[in-house]
């Protein structure tokens, strides 16, 4: 029966406060959620308790005992074992070189005891019921499975208190079921367990307490029997947030995109994407569902004119645009905002005004003569920052200057001031504070209300199911279901996420 | 045909590769941690110099040798705190060190020696004669009558396969190179891993350089590495990063450049046939056969987070 204590951390970085005065504790045997908004400091904590980071200030004790600071070794010691938000896993060494690495069972000739290794790792996945095949390389792996092994790695080491560090964000709906029946498990034997995450059901579901944590400080800590989601949503931001808007759907209109026997060569190594064929309407919002890499990445790229099909059709109304490169795409109405807002989507060291004009600097009415027409262009990025409430409020500056949640919106901005017919949109909120969610969720239906038809690719199958006419779902590149809002249903979709084919919810 | 039968051929492709090997096999060392060593070649050339000054000044080839081993190790120290401490870009702090250990070498050969080179009455390793295997045909005298250094290659390379795949020290050091932060997050030192890897690249240069000078022969001259530093290089790609790959890329590589000597003279240019091995490697990269495939963090300094 472990004990967790932490007194008064604290971390900066530069002028930023990660982390101000937190303290707080977790018995054997008790599951503690942390729960906070992206950039709140959670994961920065938890890499203070096992000795990734070193804090400013503050100390961490297990049963009582002080441990070094900023020491991985002496944290794995005193039984403190972490489950990073990316995994710490070599995709080309097996199951069980991960999992011995740094603890490696010896022989008397000094080399590894691989059948020791082997005895130990199976006795640790009955004991917890995690199973896992000891042999196979970790990059043939579904997330879950890596997830099992991450798990398995910290019990090895002689964990007694596990911290998850958002373990659910790349999981099914039935994987993250089966890690909560995992969690339970660890608790009745007696393990202390920190949960984080910045979903308040599965907070709900799962903590006996909850803490939560806003912009670096301590906000509460309450007993998850005596709150409800409501107040924990209202801790977590700030203020009052509305968490049921959903969609109302109002009668589509015409088919506008066709996508017929698309098929793609993806990189070496990975299945093919489709054939698939899907059809869009004016109006309609298309949410496409999925574990990560199953192909939304590519139809996306397909659509968008970036990647080019190696066979099939793409008609938008009645005019082929499969072969078109992007720029016509892009001019045949078209919009796209990438997944990887950074990286693809923006230049950030350009100038707010000069990313929104990116897309047709070469086209009035942003072209004069040979140049660009710098005051129109101002004059209407100016007018789309006012409009969006992008924040600072000085086109002048780099888009790096922007938070994540404001790239977003300028990103946004760019495309919706465009009048798109259609509007590709992949992990619109990835990353985003729950203010900016809502406000970007918000567009989007405003956007679809005015006739766009958008596919939104997301991970986060509570937007899909917030914002969708239709929700496909992507299994190695196929589709392997596609239904329509009055039947949405978790576990179905969760099924077909993870390759079951369901008959009931078929259509 | 009987260009293959001709026992100088194969006697010549293994002095030639000898070398090859024990430095492609101190590359596989540090890119398996995640040290791209460029400056193999200094390291060499440095022991080889070393080595013979070592030699003729105690009179015993052993000495040199150890003399040479010994520079390798201080230069791949030198090359690591650079690299590992000061997280500079591994190729550029390899290209310096290969200038340095030209312009070392050139001017001690000069300072030392003068004129007339390294000492004729200089000693070299000896070598062993194996009369059992003499009788063989075609390779029995290039296998019968070698310097111990060639011998020696054996039980390295079972060492070698043997400490990367079989003990807890390779696997870590394997992990290093693919993701250091796997590792770290295991309570291990990056540095102190990359640090072995690195170390041993410079202790299995140095014995590849004396090779050069003390084993086959008894001298130095200037730059007399010619760019062997970098074939290993090439080598140990074309090997996969494995040790037997990289025994048996250097003994390809060996054998053409011993053909390309064989042949000088002929019709067939011999420079063409040197080509070949760099034309190999090309290949082999572009994974045009069989593509090889790096360590996933190879070349790729690690920065703990802001502690
Ligand atoms: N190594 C770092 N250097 C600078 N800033 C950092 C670093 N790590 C995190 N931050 C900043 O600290 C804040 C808290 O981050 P983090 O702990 O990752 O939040 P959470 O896990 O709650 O989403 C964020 O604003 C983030 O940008
Ligand atoms: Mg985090």
């Amino acid at each position: 029966m472990a004990q967790l204590e932490v007194v008064g951390v604290s971390k900066r970085f530069g002028n930023l406060r990660a982390n101000d005065n937190i303290s707080f504790s977790v018995r054997g045997g008790e599951v503690l959620a942390v729960l906070g908004e992206n950039g709140a400091g959670k994961s920065t904590l938890m890499k203070i308790v096992s000795g990734f980071l070193r804090p400013d200030s503050g100390r961490v004790a297990v049963d009582g005992q002080t441990i070094p600071i900023g020491d991985p070794q002496a944290a794995i010691r005193a039984g403190i074992g972490m489950i990073h938000q990316h995994f710490m896993l070599i995709p080309r060494m097996t199951v069980m070189e991960n999992l011995i690495l740094g603890r490696e069972p010896r022989t008397r000739l000094g080399s590894i005891d691989t059948r020791q290794a082997k005895q130990e790792v199976e006795d640790l996945s009955k004991r917890f019921g995690l199973h896992v095949d000891p042999n196979s390389p970790v990059e043939s792996l579904s997330v879950g499975e890596q997830q099992r092994v991450e798990i398995l790695k910290a019990f090895y080491r002689g964990a007694k208190i596990l911290i998850l560090d958002e373990p659910t964000a790349l999981l099914t709906p039935q994987e993250t079921d089966r890690l909560f029946g995992s969690i339970r498990e660890f608790a009745r034997q007696g393990l202390s367990v920190v949960f984080i995450s910045h979903k308040l059901d599965e907070v709900m579901k799962i903590s006996e307490r909850v803490m939560v944590v806003r912009a670096g400080q301590l906000v509460d800590t309450v007993d998850t029997g005596q709150t409800d989601a409501f107040s924990l949503a209202r801790m977590m931001v700030g203020r009052d947030v509305d968490l049921g808007a959903s969609r109302t759907t109002s009668g589509l209109g015409n088919v506008v995109l066709t996508v017929d026997h698309l098929e793609s060569q993806l990189s070496k190594g990975q299945p093919l994407l489709g054939p698939i064929s899907f059809t869009l309407r004016h109006g309609e919002i298309l949410g496409v569902a999925g574990v990560e890499g199953n192909g939304q990445q590519e139809l996306a790229e397909l659509l968008a004119g970036i990647r080019l099909p190696s066979s099939g059709t793409i008609l938008l109304d009645d005019k082929r645009v499969d072969s078109l490169p992007i720029r016509r795409r892009l001019e045949s109405d078209i919009a796209y905002v990438p997944a990887d807002r950074q990286g693809e989507g923006l230049v950030l060291d350009l100038k707010i005004w000069e990313n929104f004009i990116l897309r047709d600097y070469y086209r009035p009415p942003f072209r004069k003569g040979l140049g660009i027409d710098v005051k129109v262009a101002k004059a209407r990025t100016q007018a789309a920052v006012d409009a969006f409430d992008i924040r600072p409020n000085n086109i002048d500056l780099p888009s790096r200057a922007l938070s994540g949640g404001n790239q977003q919106k300028l990103l946004l901005a760019r495309e919706m001031s465009r009048n798109p017919r259609i509007m590709i949109v992949s992990q619109p909120t990835r990353g985003l504070d729950v203010g900016a969610i809502e406000y970007v969720h918000h567009q989007l239906m405003s956007l679809a209300q005015t006739g766009t038809a958008i596919v939104l690719i997301s991970l986060e199958l509570d937007e899909l199911m917030k914002l969708s006419d239709r929700i496909m779902v992507l299994f190695r590149g196929q589709i392997q279901g596609i239904v329509a809002r009055p039947e949405f249903r978790r576990d179905a979709i969760g099924l077909w996420m993870t390759g079951q084919k369901g008959q009931e919810v078929r259509q | 045909m009987s260009f293959f039968l001709n026992p100088e051929l194969w006697a010549l492709t293994v002095t030639v590769s000898v070398p090859l090997i024990y430095a492609s096999l101190g590359g596989m060392f540090s890119e398996r941690g995640g040290v791209v060593n460029i400056a193999m070649e200094g390291m060499m050339l440095m022991s080889a110099f070393v080595s013979v000054a070592f030699a003729y000044a105690s009179h015993n080839a052993w000495i040199g040798l150890l003399a040479g081993v010994a520079s390798g190790a201080a230069m791949s120290l030198l090359f690591a705190w650079a690299t590992l401490k000061l997280q500079a870009d591994q190729v550029v702090v390899g290209m310096a060190i290969n200038l340095l250990a030209l312009g070392l070498t050139g001017y001690f050969l000069d300072a030392f020696y003068g004129y007339n080179g390294t000492p004729i009455s200089t000693p070299s390793l000896p070598t062993w004669h194996l009369n059992v295997l003499s009788h063989l045909p075609v390779l029995g005298p290039a296998l019968a009558q070698e310097n111990v250094l060639t011998y020696l290659l054996i039980p390295t390379l079972l060492g070698a396969q043997y400490a990367l795949f079989r003990t807890p020290w390779g696997l870590r050091l394997r992990s290093m190179g693919e993701k250091p932060e796997a590792g770290r997050s295991a309570g291990l030192s990056v540095l102190r891993y990359r640090l072995s890897g690195v170390l041993l690249s410079g202790i299995l240069s140095g014995i590849a350089g004396a090779y050069l000078s003390i084993g086959v022969l008894n001298s130095f001259n200037v730059d007399m590495t010619a760019g062997r530093g970098y074939i290993a290089l090439a080598a140990m790609i074309f090997g996969n990063w494995k040790p037997k790959g990289a025994l048996m890329a250097s003994l390809i590589f060996g054998f053409l450049s011993a053909a390309s000597i064989q042949l000088q003279g002929s019709i067939i240019p011999s420079d063409i046939v040197l080509m070949v091995p760099y034309l190999l490697t090309v290949v082999a990269v572009a994974g045009i056969v069989g593509r090889t495939t790096p360590p996933a963090a190879d070349g790729i300094p690690y920065q703990e987070e802001s502690l």
